[in-house]
């Protein structure tokens, strides 16, 4: 039942978010603040993580493909592969959820218990408008962060592969090349917008229908992380199922 | 004026307003006092429409919160200044901008005339020069300040106040709460102030309503209150040695 509740709660939320807006320039300044915050705050490390286990799923490739027949060149196909359809999109939005989700969550939570939401209430303001529709603006722009890692994550393993010898560089060239379908670009840019959405609207209504104090604040970043997390999982998987299957 | 019929709030088992009753006056410094925990913040948040309650009604000028639609309860909130019991100031912004923020959204003003009106109320809240520090940065009793003039810079037309001088030092407490008579009386505000200071329950309680136990236990003004023989009241005003013996010389001169 709660959980009906919870999900109709949040559908309501997202319809609230568009009513009465915020003065455009309040708001212009407030979507800038969540770029500077959610978007190039991400940068370093999701194109980090993304250069590196790029390499590491060369390698692993790699050093699975210990058949003689199976030619060099698929390293650099799977890789691709493995990135631009499920690592850039999905795995690096999980990572986004504890990092920007629990951003979000908390410092929402912590204006809720601080009052700082009645307060725009009571001025009259639609909180949710002014604090949960900039955030969603802002992360419109995450699909740049992914096509960043998927770059990184295939110069990752590029470098992994060259420096380790696994294979050559035309090889791995080759094999970024082989069978290339724009669809799965595509399929996986909107996945990324979903999980954009997914990722400033979930955490957003964990942190503005807390209730309690500091301590709730950070239980609520946990259940938000999680939630976010369950959400992208089962929504790359409805996503994929419709787009691919 | 603001009207207010039999209001019933509980939290779950806890019934915390029993059927309240009153009407706060335009122009007038409304107080509402009793002790911690007797439920002033929750009777404030109730006017305000930040709580639900289960009976009664409140009426702003005739008008009755709960039968507006949200866009008109939106435009009467614009009206409203509140200050909260913990300030409650936007810890993202400086001071100033704090103070700010009620005329960048609801009025049409240019940045000049903005600052000026925010320098203007700092000002009166006894706050020159601390317009760029962050609200962090500030003392309890300076946050307060700004959260004081955070409610009154767009004049508001319904003031409230939760306990608006707790934190203050006396001689600053004082000055408060003369600008907010002041401001009330000059722009004919209906205020609503939660208080257990008796030294503003005698400056400035031009209507006062005692809460206790749930129920409104006595309704007065600061010329009956020490008059009163309501017990409830007399424990609660004279729990302290020096009002016991400012009473007992008032009683005498004016036997
Ligand atoms: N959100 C809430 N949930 C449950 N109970 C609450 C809530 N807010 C207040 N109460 C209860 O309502 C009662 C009145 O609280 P309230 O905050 O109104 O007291 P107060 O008169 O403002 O006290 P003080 O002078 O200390 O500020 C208390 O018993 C409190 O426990
Ligand atoms: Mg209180």
């Amino acid at each position: 039942m709660t959980y009906l509740y919870n999900i109709g709660n949040y559908f309501l939320m997202i319809a609230e978010m568009f009513r009465k807006p915020t003065k455009w320039p309040v708001m212009k300044k407030l979507i800038f603040k969540d770029i500077d915050d959610l978007i190039i705050g991400s940068l370093g490390i999701v194109a980090f993580i993304s250069f590196f286990v790029g390499g590491v799923i060369t390698i692993q490739t790699a050093l699975n493909i210990s058949n003689p027949l199976i030619p060099k060149y698929l390293v650099g196909f799977a890789t691709r592969q493995s990135i631009v359809l499920e690592f850039a999109p999905t795995f690096t939005s999980i990572i986004m959820a504890g990092k920007v989700g629990s951003f979000i969550t908390s410092s929402i939570g912590t204006m809720r218990v601080t009052e700082q939401i009645d307060a725009l209430e009571v001025m009259g303001i639609n909180s949710l408008n002014y604090l949960v529709f900039p955030k969603t603006i802002a992360l419109m722009l995450y699909p740049f962060v992914i096509a960043i890692g998927m770059f990184l994550g295939i110069l990752g393993g590029m470098a992994a592969c060259v420096f380790g010898g696994y294979t050559s560089l035309e090889n791995y060239i080759l094999g970024l090349q082989t069978d290339f379908d724009t669809f799965h670009v595509i399929y996986s840019f909107i996945k990324t917008f979903v999980f954009a959405f997914i990722l400033a609207t979930i955490p957003s209504f964990h942190g503005f229908y807390m209730k309690g104090g500091a301590l709730e604040v950070g239980k609520a970043s946990t259940t938000s992380f999680v939630w976010t997390s369950v959400v992208i999982i089962l929504l790359n998987y409805i996503l994929t199922g419709m787009m691919l299957g | 004026m603001i009207e207010v019929k039999n209001l019933h709030k509980s939290f779950g088992e806890a019934e915390v307003l029993k059927g309240i009753s009153t009407t706060f006056e335009k122009g007038k410094t409304n107080l509402i006092i009793g002790q911690s925990g007797s439920g002033k913040t929750v009777f404030l948040k109730c006017l305000l429409g930040l709580f639900n309650y289960e009976e009664g009604s409140i009426s702003y000028d005739g008008e009755i919160f709960s039968q507006l639609t949200e866009d008109e309860k939106r435009n009467l909130r614009s009206k409203i200044g509140m200050v909260f019991q913990g300030s409650a100031l936007f810890d993202s912004m400086t001071i100033a901008e704090n103070v700010m923020f009620p005329l960048q959204m609801f009025t049409k003003q240019s940045k000049s005339e903005m600052q000026d009106r925010v320098d203007f109320v700092l000002k009166r809240v006894n706050l020159d020069n601390a317009h760029y520090k962050m609200p962090s940065e500030a003392s309890g009793g300076m946050q307060k300040r700004v959260a004081i003039a955070r409610a009154i810079v767009n004049n508001p037309k319904y003031l409230f106040c939760d306990e608006p001088n707790s934190g203050l030092d006396p001689k600053t407490a004082i000055v408060i709460d003369n600008l907010i008579q002041e401001i009330t009386d000059e722009y004919q505000i209906t205020t609503v102030i939660n208080s257990h200071d008796m030294n503003s329950v005698m400056e400035i309680g031009e209507k006062i309503v005692f809460l206790k136990d749930g129920l409104k236990a006595w309704e007065g003004s600061n010329e009956t209150i020490f008059k009163t023989d309501n017990e409830a009241v007399t424990n609660f005003v004279y729990s302290s040695n020096l009002f016991k013996k400012v009473r007992k010389m008032y009683l005498e001169e004016n036997k």
